[in-house]
């Protein structure tokens, strides 16, 4: 009979031990529940993230189709190549990433670190190059508000842009396209630099070794928001720099 | 004790659930192929946007996005090795996106029938 408590007592006593674990809180019945529930709380927060881009990428459907000719042109004022370097940048940062996801599965700390840190240098010279991008534009007054000037499309010839000119009724309205663009890549720059932040908190306490016993769930759901951050600007690029290169007459 | 309750046919608490599925981990060498494949097709949708295929030129470019976005999703995402919970979920979220994206687009067609 005493054995018997004791023995009872000594399984409460390691299930409260166990049951310390971050990766296996006591309110959970396993680490597999746990870690599950985690995922699925969130996927349930990017769904919502799907829905608020989605919007957004709604509305550039319904506007290009409205003001298709002045869609096109103000598109064509985009580069291409540094489109094209910051998608293969932020597929780097989403690689990285990955490796960074298994790197704490499989307990080593050092690679871990080590691809946080490479996530967080791709997506730095991602912001970098949008800078540079938005720069442009605040030269050639193409962001939208008082400054914004439909010169360049009007008149194409006369800045050296080889377009057919535009109305200056249809002109008008490069300036809706060039609001989506702000507030489309924007908001996906403001995701970024977010996890940007996130970054530095979780190289930190990757360094401290918190990801390498186990307990690998905030880097896993780190990753899973990042790289729907790189899914959005997958969708992005073709969108705003390469569908309108051979605009229909 | 404790713990033998937890092997018991009854399982109120959903312990055994096989749906809680094992911790699958996806290999460097997996992600390596989605890392190519990505930056393959990224390339090849640059290329294809100087063509000019009229209609078919947002058409190529959004299936494009689009197979990135679901290697992404299965490989990146582990989406692929998940519980069936988690993939009801992710698919009911791209569903209900469509059905509101349907329902817009009846309302923009209807309205004045022929002026899109």
């Amino acid at each position: 009979m005493d054995s018997a408590i004791t023995n009872t007592e000594h399984a409460i006593h390691a299930e409260h031990e166990h049951a310390s674990l971050p990766q296996h809180r006591h309110h959970f019945e396993t680490e597999e529940q746990q870690r599950e529930v985690g995922t699925f709380g969130m996927w349930l927060f990017l769904l919502t993230e799907i829905m608020f881009f989605g919007g957004l990428f709604f509305a550039y459907l319904l506007y290009r189709n409205w003001y298709y000719p002045a869609f096109a042109v103000a598109s064509n004022q985009l580069s291409v190549p540094l489109g094209a370097f910051n998608t293969v940048m932020l597929i780097s940062s989403g690689f990285c990433m990955a490796v960074g996801v298994w790197a704490a599965e499989v307990r080593k700390k050092n690679l871990l670190v080590l691809m946080l840190i490479l996530t967080t240098f791709f997506g730095l010279v991602f912001i970098g190059v949008k800078g540079v991008e938005y720069h442009e534009k605040y030269e050639n007054h193409h962001i939208p508000g008082a400054d914004f000037s439909v010169a360049q499309f009007v008149n194409p010839a006369a800045y050296g842009i080889k377009e057919q000119p535009l109305s200056p009724d249809m002109a008008q309205h490069t300036e809706i396209y060039f609001f989506l663009y702000f507030a489309m890549t924007g908001m996906h720059a403001v995701h970024m630099i977010i996890g940007i932040v996130l970054l530095f908190w979780l190289i930190r306490r990757a360094n401290r070794g918190d990801f390498s016993s186990g307990y690998v769930a905030p880097i896993e759901n780190f990753g899973l928001y990042w790289h729907f951050v790189d899914i959005v600007w997958l969708f992005l690029f073709p969108l705003l720099y390469l569908i309108n290169r051979h605009p229909l007459h | 004790m404790a713990h033998e309750i937890h092997t018991d046919a009854n399982d109120a608490s959903n312990v055994t659930n096989p749906e809680h599925a094992q911790h699958h981990i996806v290999t460097p060498l997996q992600y390596c192929y989605v890392f190519a494949t990505l930056l393959f097709f990224t390339g090849v949708t640059v290329w294809a946007a100087y063509l000019d295929l009229h209609w078919a030129n947002p058409v190529i470019a959004l299936a494009i996005a689009s197979f990135k976005a679901v290697i992404v999703i299965l490989f990146f995402m582990h989406a692929a090795y998940q519980s069936r919970l988690i993939k009801m979920t992710i698919g009911a979220g791209f569903f209900m996106f469509l059905v509101l994206v349907t329902m817009t687009m009846s309302d923009y067609i209807s309205r004045s029938w022929g002026l899109w």
